[in-house]
């Protein structure tokens, strides 16, 4: 029937190991057990999505003509920029991709501060140039500053006595004075420096303020976040000036586009937004979990009682097929939705039918009154083709949803396309190899005479 | 068994459960969700007693929101749909609703842009278009061993065309009875019956496939009825046994949230294998004989 059984059968085994090892872990870490340094990690915690646990999802879409060239670069810098801005606000776990050319979707699980987070995409980025006094903070670092502060709360905050940990920074002007900026190259011609130029207005206030201020810092302050804090050299009357420091041509390149740009390179609006509430979607997981399994032991018990020795050959695939298809989603790390458990049911009918087109045909050929061995090896072949062809229809049109989905950062569309392809794959591998090797091995131990009993004819 | 010989009876059958839908799609239409209109949605529950439409009515009004459409449902809360709502809209409105029905909780606020809506609409009913034409080309590039390839591929769209149609007339019931819409799940469902429905017209067609070469004295119609009987266990064990299964658990004990969506892959499927058998094949019959050319006559002599 098949040669290399025990190959096979290690083959399989080892894949299980692997995939259980996957299935029960929440990180993948492996490390050099001489030095103990890290080898690999990698996080498999399983991603539920929203539908499933509630949350916010925003669509962004570009906000300029149709037909205006936004660059990848572009939406790319306007993704991290959300990313930064919603991570700030302390929500874990959220996601905000690019979906398609001009588009990103945000999603922010189990929130309760909707409107917070909605707001916090919309603002402007915000940039400041603050007076930091004789010592500079380090890039990175989140200050407070006075602009936009009512009175009432700036003698608020000044009557406060943790000066320390709420100092209040001074905005000596925001970049809504800037109006020019660009890279150049330093005096020396060896390094890179940003240029810029002011409007009249913030010309003046920036004479006035260097003049006063020289040998003191001004930090460059993009969403309360510190960017860089150069040191004022000499007064800058001329409403012009330049921006030294450590560039090369990518981080100047980046520098600028912050500076002239607010912080999104690209004006976005929303155009879509969906709150779901937390309790229908742990209502829908544990139904549908429940119902999940409930089909799923009828289904087995079916398969054994009809298929007799194949069917209970290819209950233990199934089994395995769902140990290496949760691994396999664990690991490319798709988001588990509603409509992704739906689309893993419909994958394991596919696992199903592959392995019910080689019973029947095994069945077949039996009643023929060929032999075990040829009835066997012709199932496979024969049903092969159609199992081929038929999935291939599927794996079709999974693809075509999953282009749809990700156009539109219709994450639950695109999560049953992903479930049902990569579900039909591995379904694939179920019945054609483990199924099979199964069986064989089964077939040589057991030495089966009566095919009424053991085959169900 | 002569499953064949009957299937002018098996169209009959399919129409009859077909037309019935599709008057009311004609008449009425199914109701597209703001996924496709744009729109905004909110699905709360009230802490307190329900309010009457006619008072949510009037707090939308007051917020001045356009034509609000209030439905209740089966949990015992409210779903209204109106114009798409800005930011600050969404928060005075929320705002106000608790204001007058005191604590709400929100299961669910969708708002779609206009022109977003526009686009998914586009993009679907491209999706749509675009997998059957990949699948008929794929059918018609596999089975281009035996003669007439080609008409293996389009009497998998009957087929599948057929059980479109199908799910297009239970929409339309469940829109009259239950308040269902067309939404992108509803579009998830549809692919996946068109993937399915070609998948089993495929595991017949393959049948027939292999049987042209081996039984090829026959004549077309009993290879055809031959090859349907041959994968008939196949067709009922797989189906009913086992996809029927796992969608039915799921109907009955899933969550409300996918009920529509079950309930119409359900269909879809069951279909699906039902018309690989008595639309796929014998259209395949009908073709190979050119009988439209007695239908005249037929009739005629009746």
């Amino acid at each position: 029937m098949i040669k290399n059984q025990n190959t096979r059968l290690l083959i399989i085994a080892v894949l299980i190991a692997f995939a259980l090892w996957i299935d029960l872990s929440d990180t993948l870490f492996l490390s050099n057990p001489v030095n103990g340094a890290v080898v690999y990690e990698r996080n498999v915690k399983p991603q539920l999505g929203l539908d499933l646990r509630g949350g916010l999802q925003v669509l962004l879409e570009a906000d300029l003509p149709e037909d205006a060239d936004i660059s990848a670069d572009s939406m790319e810098v306007a993704r991290s920029v959300i990313e930064n801005r919603t991570n700030a606000l302390g929500v874990s776990e959220n996601v905000v991709q690019i979906a398609g050319d001009r588009r990103i979707v945000g999603e922010f699980p189990g929130l309760e501060d909707t409107e917070g987070v909605i707001a916090v995409i919309q603002q402007t980025g915000l940039l400041e140039f603050v007076d930091m006094g004789t010592t500079p903070l380090p890039a990175g670092t989140i200050i407070q500053t006075d602009y936009g502060l009512s009175e009432d709360a700036l003698s608020a905050e000044e009557s406060t006595d943790d000066a320390e940990a709420s100092t209040v920074y001074h905005t000596v002007m925001t970049g809504s004075e800037l109006d020019e900026v660009g890279v150049t190259s330093d005096q020396l011609g060896s390094g890179l420096q940003i240029a810029f130029t002011l409007h009249d207005e913030g010309s003046d206030i920036f004479a006035e303020y260097t003049t006063s201020h020289i040998g003191e810092y001004l930090a460059i302050v993009l969403d309360k976040e510190i960017i860089s804090a150069p040191r004022i050299q000499s007064a800058i009357t001329g409403g012009s000036g330049v921006i030294t420091g450590q560039f090369d041509s990518e981080s100047a390149n980046a520098f600028a586009v912050q500076l002239r740009y607010g912080s999104l390179p690209i004006p976005l609006k929303i155009v879509e937004s969906r709150i779901i509430g937390p309790t229908l979607g742990e209502d829908s997981l544990q139904r549908s979990l429940q119902a999940g399994i409930i089909g799923i032991i009828i289904v087995v018990l079916f398969m054994a009682l009809y298929y007799r020795l194949p069917g209970i050959m290819a209950d233990i695939s199934i089994i395995f097929y769902a140990i290496l298809a949760f691994a396999v989603f664990k690991w490319i790390g798709v988001t588990l939705t509603l409509p992704g458990i739906a689309g893993f049911m419909l994958s394991t009918g596919s696992a199903l039918d592959a392995n019910i087109l080689v019973f029947e045909r095994l069945k077949e050929e039996l009643r023929k009154g060929r032999s075990l061995k040829q009835a066997f090896d012709m199932a496979w072949s024969r049903a092969l083709p159609s199992i081929r062809d038929s999935n291939a229809a599927v794996l079709i049109t999974s693809l075509i949803l999953f282009w749809f989905g990700s156009a539109f950062g219709a994450t639950v569309v695109k999560g049953f396309a992903i479930t049902l392809a990569m579900g039909v794959l591995i379904s694939l591998f179920s019945s054609l190899y483990i199924t099979r090797t199964l069986l064989a091995i089964a077939l040589d131990k057991i030495k089966v005479t009566n095919f009424q009993r053991w085959f169900g004819i | 068994m002569n499953l064949l010989g009957k299937r002018y009876l098996f169209f009959a059958l399919s129409f009859i459960i077909i037309v019935p839908g599709l008057i009311v799609l004609a008449t009425g239409g199914i109701p597209l969700s703001i996924d496709f209109t744009g729109g905004s949605l909110l699905e709360v529950i009230f802490e307190g007693e329900t309010p009457q439409p006619a008072e949510v009515f009037a707090v939308y009004e007051e917020a001045n929101i356009k034509d609000p459409q209030v439905q209740t449902t089966e949990t015992g809360g409210i779903i209204i749909r109106s114009e798409f709502l800005d930011n600050e809209k969404r928060d005075a409105l929320l705002t106000a609703m608790n204001a007058t029905f005191g604590e709400t909780s929100i299961q669910r606020f969708d708002s779609v842009g206009p022109s977003i809506g526009e686009q998914v609409t586009s993009r679907a009913a491209m999706a749509v278009g675009v997998s059957s034409l990949l699948v008929v080309l794929f059918i018609a590039w596999s089975f281009r061993g035996i003669a007439g390839a080609y008409r293996y591929g389009i009497s998998a769209i009957m087929a599948m065309l057929h059980d479109v149609a199908l799910i297009f007339s239970i929409t339309a019931l469940g829109s009259v009875f239950f308040g269902w819409e067309i939404d992108s799940l509803f579009l998830t469902a549809l692919l996946t019956v068109i993937g399915f429905s070609m998948q089993d017209s495929i595991v017949v067609f393959d049948r027939i496939r292999e049987n042209s070469s081996a039984l090829r004295r026959l004549d077309y119609e009993t290879l055809v009825n031959h090859s349907i009987i041959q994968t008939l266990q196949r067709s009922i064990n797989t189906q009913l046994m086992t996809v029927e299964f796992l969608l039915l658990a799921l109907a009955f004990f899933g969550g409300v949230t996918l009920r529509q969506f079950v309930i119409v892959l359900l269909v879809g499927l069951m279909s699906g294998t039902y018309s690989s058998i008595f639309i796929a094949a014998p259209v395949l019959v009908v073709w190979e004989k050119k009988e439209w050319k007695t239908w005249f006559k037929k009739k005629a002599t009746a």
